[in-house]
């Protein structure tokens, strides 16, 4: 007896806590758009790269000249990253 | 060289030590591994070439004379056995009935005869054994 | 109680059965459905944390009702102990195994509650199905339900084995499971990304994070078990090839190579196949490493040879390798490299190789593992390789590996420039060169060519990290000034992935370098010595000075002081002893039975910097068997005549068993104090380890950096503001 109780209870509290969000109205909140997040993190790691390389110069591993060369290569694909996230976010440049 | 066929020429380069290394690996472990026996398998074996004994102690045949460990390994299903001489380190569940593995070779008088510090014990299943009841023993109940 | 857990057991079933259908239902969009399934999850995670409690609760209170606590406690196991008897048992660690991996499946799935929308609902799909497949084991495979009862509850249990009480018997199993089960989630990700073909950069950030922390733990599990093999068992050793032991470094080994590659993916959007392929196999290794310690399949110390579970644990492994390949295989086409490599003089370059060598390492250690059942298929015969095989042949490729994980952090990403480059690898070089004269002339070192080439290619590494740190620091002091001790602390926490990075590194380097010269330079000696003896060993003077001998109601204690003295200074005083322990949970109290349970080895163990001196001691007690047995006899006469006249009176029977106990106790003692008066000559092995405590310290120092990497830096404020790209770029980054 005791056990059908008890596994009655847990289920209720289980059934409770699992359904809560099914009793809502169906929301459409906001909704990260997985294209956008995609972008963000590439953007990250992006100034995460142009970063490295400004270390990289800075401890000499990197030529001036090849610093030169990779920083505006990077920043370049920067800004693509922002072009296509700022059409995608619906801004004008 | 374009560069096309250069990465052809790496990978090819990497793919051919790859299968070098591991012929190699594979050639050497067949000779330098050891056939694991069990005692009986063992009664017919060649003297001088190194096997692998598996194995449980026979209870009550440890013996220890000086740093040299005697006892016996029978089958894992008990049928037949084998006396062993060892010397080195002692793991420490090794006793009765324990299941060990050993290295060595089998002596000309069919001794099994360990290799130094080879010796292991597995460690037994159920986690304790039941220590052997003692018919004569008399309980007073609190 | 049982029923308590029982029922919690089947409903954790049932919900993450449930999680799985609604995970799955809800993955076109509907959030209501994918909170649902993750709440699902969370539940999971409260009711298996239920029945832990639930069943800790039963040990600690000597509940021999569950049928887990009688089998692996006993009134006697002291309570500690009684509280990690759980994962001793086959039923135990499943449930541990469940419980882990819910509480990481639900952390995984709050840190993503608001990221990865398409990934999740198949990522929560596959870590419920691996959970509700070992809930389901507790549930319907034979012998392993934790909440299996005994009716009627017998008094006592059969008591916990002696050699797994010890402290780090409370770590090193949750640890090492906790990294196993923490790989379920990057690979679990890894699948939904490829169901989805959506192996982008915000996937690659999260599961970078989930495979670094489950690494943590995987080498923290890894680090406590030689730790304990080399403190608590009588061989002095850390490392022995076990199969279970090579069994949890597979699957570290592949992580390590992950943690690298996938940073070329986030380059170069190269390697995509490689990556998950890595991550598939690191997962299946952790899966397989959970086999093996259940399963008879290989002969190893650990493997409790009794398990009615393996056989379905490999067919997870195949159910996980086959849909793996055909998801790959399928998903190709999305898995092309975006770019090539620019160079061979760069980071990603030695990424590679540090991959190639690390999955050569794990291929060694997989066929040398395997090698029993590999033999028998060929030739019928079960051969099996021996420690100086896997030694052997890994030796070399460690060796390289030391050599790249020093050149790694030197090079640049993209392409080095050399003409600039050149300058770091001078140092680093020179000190390299240096150490390895020195060493070869003023100690023994060059007798051992491996071991000295690790040493100088150590250096090497070393000394190019903390150049690193050193010029990175004064960069950042040409920037804003300062103390060159707080650029570099700056610099460190500006730049976490790549210092924390090298911290691992120098500690992966120190590691090596305590392995190679603990294992290469040992002084390994047997000696037997009658009290007062002494010996000498390399420069230490060791003198047997007397036994020691005591006994409680759980083990009898034999052991010997030793002095041990260098260049005529007290260097230590150690006691190491055996330890004889009853059996458990029988009325058998005789002083005999002490000898036919467990023995353990308590070492005497200096630690220091230079060398760990180890001792363990070999007692003879043929002598005391014999006396033991006449004592018992005579106490058996003792006890006859008290059950008569407890028969004659009753009443008398508490005052009766009082006293028994008292003269088993006299009379123990007083063998005990035989052991000491008669002093056998006693057998000491002793080791001399240089360099061994670098073993644990440089281990430290990996998790410390790890730590580090691990450590999320603060959220960049990203201000939007209508002006030309390049100015914005040039703010935003300012602020990054």
């Amino acid at each position: 007896m005791l056990e059908l109780l008890i596994g009655a209870a847990l289920l209720a509290l289980v059934v409770i806590f699992v359904t809560a969000p099914l009793r809502r109205a169906r929301q459409s909140g906001p909704i990260v758009d997985p294209e956008i997040a995609d972008l963000e993190a590439r953007k990250e790691a992006k100034y995460r790269e142009i970063r490295d390389a400004q270390l990289d110069h800075a401890v000499g591993k990197l030529s001036d000249d090849d610093f030169r060369r990779q920083d505006a290569e990077l920043r370049r694909e920067a800004i693509e990253i922002l072009k296509r996230l700022d059409r995608l976010q619906g801004r004008s440049p | 060289m374009d560069p096309a066929r250069k990465r052809q020429i790496r990978l090819g380069v990497a793919l051919g030590v790859a299968v070098l290394l591991a012929a190699a690996l594979v050639y050497t472990s067949f000779s330098a591994s050891t056939e694991a026996r069990e005692p009986s398998q063992l009664l017919s074996a060649n003297p001088g070439k190194t096997y692998e004994l598996t194995g449980k102690v026979v209870p009550g045949s440890i013996e220890r004379s000086g740093d040299e460990l005697r006892f016996r390994v029978a089958d894992r299903d008990g049928s037949r056995s084998l006396p062993v001489s060892y010397r080195g380190a002692v793991p420490d569940p090794f006793r009765d009935g324990r299941e060990i593995i050993l290295t060595g070779e089998l002596s000309e008088a069919g001794t099994f005869v360990g290799e130094r510090d080879t010796l292991i014990t597995k460690c037994p299943s159920k986690f304790t054994e039941e220590a052997e009841e003692d018919p004569e023993h008399v309980v007073i109940d609190e | 109680m049982i029923e308590l857990g029982s029922a919690a057991l089947t409903l954790a079933f049932l919900t993450a059965l449930y999680a799985i259908v609604a995970a799955l239902i809800g993955r076109d969009g509907d959030r209501r459905w994918i909170e649902s399934s993750r709440r699902a999850v969370y539940a999971l995670c409260m009711l298996l944390t239920l029945c832990v409690v639930v069943i800790e609760i039963a040990f600690a209170g000597d509940d021999f009702s569950f049928n887990i606590v009688q089998q692996h406690s006993s009134i006697e196991t002291p309570t500690f102990y009684k509280f990690t008897a759980m994962w001793s048992s086959q039923e135990g660690s499943l449930l541990l195994w469940a419980w882990v991996l819910s509480i990481a499946a639900s952390a995984a799935l709050f840190a993503t509650r608001a990221k990865l929308r398409e990934i999740v609902p198949y990522a929560t799909a596959v870590m419920m199905g691996v959970a509700a497949f070992f809930v389901g084991l507790m549930l319907f495979a034979k012998n392993v339900n934790p909440f299996a009862g005994l009716d009627p509850a017998p008094a006592d249990g059969v008591g916990l084995n002696p050699l797994l009480q010890h402290p780090s018997m409370m770590v090193h199993p949750p640890m090492l499971y906790s990294g196993y089960v923490a790989f379920t989630i990057p690979f679990a990700f890894a699948v939904g990304a490829l169901i989805t073909r959506r192996l982008d950069a915000a996937w690659i950030r999260s599961t970078r994070r989930f495979a670094l922390i489950a690494w943590a733990f995987l080498g923290i599990g890894l680090l406590l078990g030689a730790r304990w093999s080399y403190t608590e068992l009588g061989w002095g050793g850390y490392w022995a090839w076990d199969p279970v032991e090579n069994a949890a470094l597979m699957p570290w080994l592949m992580g390590t190579a992950f943690l690298h590659s996938i940073m070329v993916q986030e380059k170069r959007g190269m390697l995509k196949v490689w990556n998950v392929s890595l991550i598939v196999a690191t997962f299946s290794l952790a899966l397989l490493g959970t086999f093996l310690v259940r399963s008879g399949v290989l002969q190893s110390i650990h493997a409790f040879g009794d398990s009615t579970v393996g056989p379905y644990i490999l067919a997870l492994i195949g159910v996980v390798l086959i849909g793996s390949v055909v998801l790959i295989s399928s998903r190709l086409d999305d898995l092309r490299s975006e770019r090539r490599m620019d160079s061979l003089a760069s980071r990603e370059a030695v990424f590679m190789v540090n991959n190639l060598l690390l999955i050569g390492l794990c291929a060694v250690i997989f066929w040398g593992t395997f090698f029993p059942l590999i033999s028998e298929l060929f030739t019928g015969d079960r051969a099996s390789l021996a420690a100086p095989w896997f030694d052997r042949y890994t030796t070399p490729l460690a060796i390289v590996l030391v050599l790249f994980t020093g050149i790694g952090p030197l090079l640049a990403w993209r392409r080095v420039s050399w003409r600039s480059a050149r300058r770091i690898f001078i140092w680093p070089a020179a000190i390299a060169a240096l150490a390895a004269l020195l060493l070869a002339l003023t100690t023994d070192a060059a007798s051992n060519p491996w071991a000295l080439a690790l040493f100088a290619f150590g250096a090497f590494a070393l000394t190019g990290l903390a150049q690193e740190f050193w010029r990175g620091g004064a960069a950042r002091q040409a920037v804003s000034g300062g103390s060159m001790a707080v650029a570099m602390v700056a610099v460190a926490a500006r730049n976490r992935r790549r210092y924390g990075g090298y911290i691992v590194h120098a500690g992966i380097a120190v590691l090596l370098i305590g392995i190679a010269a603990s294992s290469s330079f040992q002084t390994n000696r047997d000696v037997s010595l009658r009290p007062g003896q002494s010996t000498v060993v390399n420069d230490y003077r060791i003198t047997y000075e007397r036994p020691t001998a005591s006994v409680n109601d759980r083990a009898f204690t034999f052991g010997a002081v030793l002095d041990v003295k260098k260049d005529g200074e007290r260097f230590a005083l150690l006691n190491p002893t055996r330890r004889y322990f009853r059996p458990t949970g029988t009325p058998t109290p005789t002083v005999r039975s002490f000898f036919a349970g467990e023995s353990t080895s308590e070492v005497g163990l200096k630690a220091g910097f230079k060398s760990d001196f180890w001792t363990a001691v070999q007692t003879d007690i043929s002598g005391i068997e014999r006396r033991a047995r006449m004592a018992d006899e005579r106490f058996r006469e003792v006890m006859a005549v008290l059950a008569q006249r407890v028969q004659r009176d009753p009443a008398q029977a508490p005052a009766a068993a009082r006293f028994a106990r008292d003269v088993l106790d006299r009379t123990a003692g007083r063998v005990a104090e035989l052991y000491s008066s008669q002093a056998p000559a006693a057998t000491f092995r002793v080791i001399v380890n240089p360099l061994v405590s670098w073993m644990w310290i440089g281990a430290l120092i990996a998790l410390i950096g790890a730590l580090i990497a691990i450590w999320p830096s603060a959220e960049a404020r990203r201000r939007r503001v209508t002006s030309l790209y390049g100015a914005r770029l040039g703010r935003e980054l300012s602020r990054a």
